[in-house]
């Protein structure tokens, strides 16, 4: 896509231009260069030199149980957020679709949760759950189950899970409902006309003229769940007990933070950079795709 | 119409009653930080703690605003404020100048920038924290706004969003322009931006929610309770080791950290929906 009609000249737009390209150089390109720099390196203990050692700390990683622990862990939490998250809006979405009046005032009550940020969202769930004081774990001990995320690894998995899928619920719900929206009522109704009852139109009409959505979503509630739930992780459970809920984002944090092991460190974001590119990839793939429909 | 498929009314009334539900159940960890947030410490640590709302909601409020835990409350909205602000009205303008310059100008170089202004779309901040936070060090911003601000703003989503709405600008304009002696910039401030408007309020709702809502980077970027944000500074208000957290004050201040984002989420619904629908096309 290109401009016909254009200005002249050249130092104009190199002024325009320039405050993106000094913070972008700045706050991007170096730091994205120092992170794939450092990690062919290993820092001695007081900072002072570092020794080069090629692919060694991706050597190491990729060797490391407790990484490889974390790729699983990631694995999963993912796919639990995207798969309640997802499966909790189409549900909403599909009754608001059938609701014509008062539809307006049932999505204002539903997108709260979107500005509601990841890390207050977790301690919300941190609050009702809390094992001395919080009200679902005193309702499910007089139910004879005595919750402890702190020391349980499921039940601090299905916490985190349960924070990061609320999270994203409003939004889920606004793309779903948008689709639904988007599929012709006289396709419904002649089927309808048919005799096909609801849950037969939903399963041969509604879900494959959703299918692009629903795959539009997969891929960005996946790339939510990797990189924009450390707040929930952080604030409930700091990745334990253990390592039970450490996500890769959270070892990056953790290691080079915390444990200060600043090569490492950034071979785990150089590895998660291609996991992003990946990802970039498979959404702009979809994207063109649709734009051709 | 519409009416065809679910004639009898039934249907209708059975999708009100799993609306009201589902609402029920999202909006119940709301509710039940604001009862936190207006009962007693005693009400709390003895559970099940109360479903209706006690009368402590002005001290406890008035606690968290003026006293807090490290920090007063007042301090942190204040913080954050200058941060969302910063982030949300920065990037649209470096954006929409970039934007502007590569849509409608032909220099050397142009499709370089495009590209390497399209990669930083690729890398979260979460990605590469531990060397940004050393760029942030070395030029002296920890515990500052701009270093607070600046790291969030090196991303490419809102020039790419400007670009694709300048690319829909019908060229006739630029031309006539082009024609009347306009110099660029006059075209730009006196067509292109009026042009801009819904787009510039429809991502600054986006991006405000977006700077308001950060976490990771002001943890990492502010030491002094002073200049930490509400939401990353409500995990800092819970005592280290066995003692009990000030519940009521905690839940005041998450209720006060959620207020000003749902405030323009709900106010400027149909801008928010339009960001949103737009920022991830």
């Amino acid at each position: 896509m290109e401009k016909r009609v254009t200005f002249n000249g050249w130092a104009l737009p190199m002024v325009l231009l320039l405050p993106q390209v000094l913070v972008t150089a700045v706050f991007f390109f170096w730091p994205a260069g120092q992170a794939i720099y450092q990690s062919a390196f290993i820092p001695d203990p007081f900072g002072l030199k570092s020794q080069f050692v090629g692919l060694g700390n991706f050597e190491f990683l990729l060797t490391d149980p407790f990484y490889l622990a974390s790729f699983k862990t990631t694995a999963i939490f993912s796919s639990l957020v995207t798969v309640v998250s997802m499966s909790a809006a189409l549900w909403l979405a599909v009754m608001a679709d059938r609701i014509i009046k008062g539809a307006g005032a049932y999505r204002t009550l539903l997108i709260w949760p979107y500005a509601v940020a990841p890390a207050v969202a977790g301690v919300l769930w941190l609050f009702m759950f809390n094992p001395n004081v919080g009200l679902a774990s005193w309702y499910l001990d007089q139910l004879g189950y005595s919750w402890n995320h702190v020391l349980n690894d499921n039940e601090a998995m299905g916490l985190v899970v349960l924070a990061s899928s609320w999270s994203r619920i409003s939004y889920n719900f606004l793309f779903f409902l948008a689709g639904l929206q988007a599929i012709p009522k006289s396709v419904i109704e002649a089927a309808a006309i048919d005799g096909a009852h609801f849950w037969r139109r939903f399963w041969t009409i509604v879900v494959p003229l959703l299918s692009p959505t629903t795959f539009f979503l997969l891929v960005v509630n996946v790339v939510y769940a990797f990189f924009e739930t450390f707040g929930v992780i952080h604030t409930i459970t700091s990745g334990g007990p253990q390592q039970a809920t450490t996500i890769l984002v959270y070892k990056v944090y953790s290691d080079g933070f915390v444990g200060q092991d600043l090569g490492s460190s950034a071979a785990q974001s150089v590895i998660l950079l291609f996991v992003v590119g990946i990802l970039t990839v498979i959404q702009f793939r979809y994207i063109e795709r649709r734009v051709h429909y | 119409m519409t009416g065809m498929v679910e004639k009898r009314g039934f249907g209708i009334w059975l999708s009100h009653l799993g609306m009201i539900i589902g609402i029920a159940i999202v909006c119940f960890p709301i509710y039940l930080a604001f009862v936190a947030s207006t009962v007693e410490q005693q009400d709390i640590v003895h559970p099940p703690m109360p479903l209706l709302p006690g009368d402590r909601l002005i001290e406890n409020y008035s606690e968290a605003i003026f006293s807090g835990i490290n920090a007063p409350v007042w301090r942190m909205l204040a913080n954050s404020m200058v941060m969302a602000l910063g982030i949300a009205l920065g990037k649209i303008v470096i954006s929409i100048l970039s934007a502007f310059a590569i849509v409608y100008f032909r220099f050397p170089g142009r499709k370089t920038f495009f590209w390497l202004i399209f990669l930083t779309l690729m890398l979260p901040v979460e990605v590469r924290i531990v060397p940004t936070y050393e760029v942030a060090a070395n030029f002296g911003m920890l515990n500052s706004y701009p270093g607070l601000i600046l790291p969030l703003i090196a991303s490419a989503t809102a020039t790419f969003l400007f670009r694709q709405f300048f690319m829909t600008v019908p060229d006739e304009l630029a031309e006539a322009a082009r024609v009347d002696g306009a110099r660029p910039m006059r075209f730009f401030i006196d067509i292109l931006l009026p042009m801009s408007r819904t787009n510039i309020a429809a991502l600054f709702v986006i991006l405000f929610i977006y700077g308001w809502n950060q976490y990771l980077w002001p943890l990492l970027v502010t030491t002094d309770p002073e200049m930490n944000t509400i939401v990353m500074g409500i995990k800092q208000m819970f005592p280290s080791g066995d003692d009990v957290a000030n519940w009521p004050v905690i839940m005041a201040t998450s209720l006060l950290a959620m207020l000003p984002p749902v405030i323009v989420v709900v106010c400027m619904q149909n801008l928010f929906i339009k960001g949103l629908v737009e920022t991830e096309k």
